[in-house]
């Protein structure tokens, strides 16, 4: 790639020198002041002209969002995603023919216990996101990420999704909608009351669940585990923010260098399978909330360019992953290989984006009434049940061949040396020490513990096994996954015993 | 001889403009006089040297800033103003931006 570069830099990047001064290529009349898409260059108004009419043909084109349908923005103070912001509040306040015709609400998720940061800096952080929001005048839903240890395992069920919707329906609803004169939908302080009063004040956290989350966080060895799990966990309380508050649709931020980054980088972490859902425009795997991703056509130059010239507030807040050296995780490293190839080749990005396009889900069907048949942790469809010449299989014969062991040596002298060891000796000692725990295979006592490791990995994908194997201990789990996959152990178990007898009497 | 320029300089990032630069975002710096007129690439060396000790790899590589940090030149993109070369003005405003997600 080095050799690439050297070679063909000079004249793919620096043939003309740049002259001060270049007219905007939409007008042809002022001063440029952007250059975007390698080489386009515009005038200060032709691209907010631009900028704005993306965002609304990016919705128009998908007809995803039906007039009047409840919204949740997924706003982390980042630029993208306030920009989002900027821009549905741009559409609401457009004349009835170009206004965009959906009710939003915001949703602000703090990790700041995942990112380590100390109660006065998250108060500080939530304080200026409130702000942010109350001049929206949308209604908004500040959440911690403690909250998602009191989630219910019902968030990893997928529910069923609302009857599908033709095309002509979506017309129908629109000329319905512009027949109103666009006094409907209702403006969003009218409604959800309730809701902005318990927004008046800080949500409290307690002390006990912010170190829960922070043993958690540390129980995974690695900064790439430690990401993955972080997106899943903040995916499954913005899902359950939107079911709890009666939004259908969840609006994401990502842009495309973004997106770019996670395409790659979700390879690299054995998530291919999932990619079209992992980066596609909508998202179904939650069956009743879809996700959306407006935001995908734009680059993070774009958008921060536009966020600079129109004054579009956005708020930085320190992550998990803030100030970390590129190789501290693959999301990183990723991150910093795209950067630094497109900063050579101004193409890198839109190429990259324009091949997520392509990919499609390839949708069992079959599965759809059964939940044991999505990953436990992102609930796509499991990519685990292939034939025995896989490369899957393959892996895993290797693995099981690498890990095989004396039995009695290393569990015996240190049970922490591995995590399937560790929780092997959990088990024991639960099930012999006292007698109390009932029958086999009835589960081991009403505690959330996962009995065997392997019994926690038949339940996830190939990528999400990764993940959990880079953790110390599964026992760190919120309840509501624990639970789950307790409850997912007995129905498989429950469904062998049945169709033995239904075999029985078939003959 | 040139005169002394006043510049007005913003950095903005996820949090790594707190620890870069102290917690300053916006400063405001007068340039010695020298001989030659001041370019951008000079003013990045004489940033490195003057305002940001620590961890320098965060905001310039090689002769340039780090890939994924945006230059704007009195609100205008820097590739308009070429980039390292141009050269500054009394009152000049630059502003440095990261997109990175990690920066
Ligand atoms: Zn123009
Ligand atoms: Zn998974």
């Amino acid at each position: 790639m080095c050799q690439v570069d050297e070679d063909f830099q000079g004249q793919l990047e620096h043939t003309e020198v740049p002259s001060i001064s270049k007219k905007c290529v939409k007008c042809k009349e002022k001063t440029a002041v952007v250059v975007i898409r390698a080489g386009d260059t515009y005038c200060r108004d032709c691209f907010r002209e631009y900028f704005i009419h993306k965002f609304r043909a990016m919705l128009g084109k998908n007809r995803i969002i039906f007039p009047g349908e409840k919204v949740l923005l997924a706003v982390s103070g980042g630029p993208s995603s306030c920009s989002m912001l900027s821009q549905v509040q741009e559409g609401l306040s457009q004349n009835a023919h170009k206004k965009l015709r959906f009710i939003p609400g915001i949703v602000y998720i703090d990790e700041g216990a995942a990112a380590g940061r100390s109660v006065d800096d998250r108060k500080t952080a939530m304080a200026q996101m409130q702000t942010l929001f109350e001049a929206t005048g949308f209604p908004f839903h500040l959440v911690p990420l403690e909250q998602v240890l009191d989630l219910s395992p019902s968030v990893l069920v997928m529910a069923p999704s609302p009857s599908e919707q033709p095309g002509s329906a979506y017309k129908a609803a629109v000329d319905q909608f512009i027949q109103s004169k666009g006094h409907w939908p209702p403006r969003p302080q009218d409604q959800d009351q309730d809701q902005d009063l318990d927004q008046a004040s800080l949500p409290d956290i307690q002390e006990s669940h912010t170190q829960l989350l922070q043993q958690l966080m540390s129980s995974t060895k690695t900064q790439t585990a430690r990401e993955e799990l972080l997106s899943m966990l903040r995916q499954h309380l913005l899902v359950h923010t939107a079911r709890t508050k009666g939004y259908s649709k969840l609006m994401l931020g990502d842009c495309c260098s973004r997106l770019a980054v996670k395409l790659l980088s979700s390879i690299a972490l054995g998530r291919g399978a999932q990619l079209a859902q992992d980066t596609g425009f909508s998202d179904s795997r939650y069956g009743d909330i879809i996700t959306v991703r407006p935001m995908r056509d734009y680059s993070s130059k774009e958008i921060v360019f536009y966020n600079h010239m129109f004054k579009v507030p956005s708020i930085f807040i320190p992550g998990l992953d803030t100030m970390t050296a590129d190789k501290s995780s693959i999301q990183r490293l990723t991150e910093s290989f795209v950067t630094k190839l497109q900063a050579d080749f101004p193409s890198t990005v839109s190429t990259i984006y324009r091949t997520s396009e392509k990919l499609q889900t390839a949708w069992k069907g079959s599965c759809a009434a059964d939940v044991c048949d999505t990953c436990l942790l992102c609930l796509c469809a499991l990519d685990t049940t292939v034939e025995n010449a896989s490369a899957f299989q393959a892996t895993l014969i290797s693995e099981q061949l690498s890990q095989t062991k004396p039995p009695e040596t290393s569990s015996a002298i240190n049970p922490n040396l591995n995590p399937g060891s560790a929780l092997a000796t959990t088990t024991g000692q639960c099930c012999s020490g006292e007698g109390e725990c009932g029958k086999k295979g009835g589960g081991c006592c009403s505690s959330p513990r996962v009995p065997e490791t392997t019994d926690m990995r038949s339940l996830l994908c190939y990528s999400c096994r990764q993940t959990v194997k880079d953790m110390s201990s599964v026992d760190h789990l919120p309840a509501y996954i624990l639970l789950e996959a307790q409850r997912r152990n007995r129905r498989s178990q429950m469904r062998e015993q049945i169709s033995e007898f239904i075999l029985d009497e078939g003959v | 001889m040139y005169a002394k320029i006043c510049l007005i300089f913003l950095f903005l990032s996820r949090g790594g403009a707190e620890l870069l630069f102290k917690g300053v975002k916006e400063h405001h710096v007068t340039l010695p006089t020298q001989s030659e007129p001041w370019d951008v690439k000079q003013l990045l060396v004489w940033i490195q040297r003057n305002l940001l000790k620590e961890r320098p790899e965060l905001f310039v590589q090689g002769d340039s800033v780090r890939p994924g940090i945006l230059v704007l030149i009195n609100d205008a993109d820097w590739e308009l103003m070429g980039e390292l070369d141009y050269q500054l003005q009394d009152q000049d405003n630059i502003v440095f931006i990261s997109t990175l997600h990690g920066g």
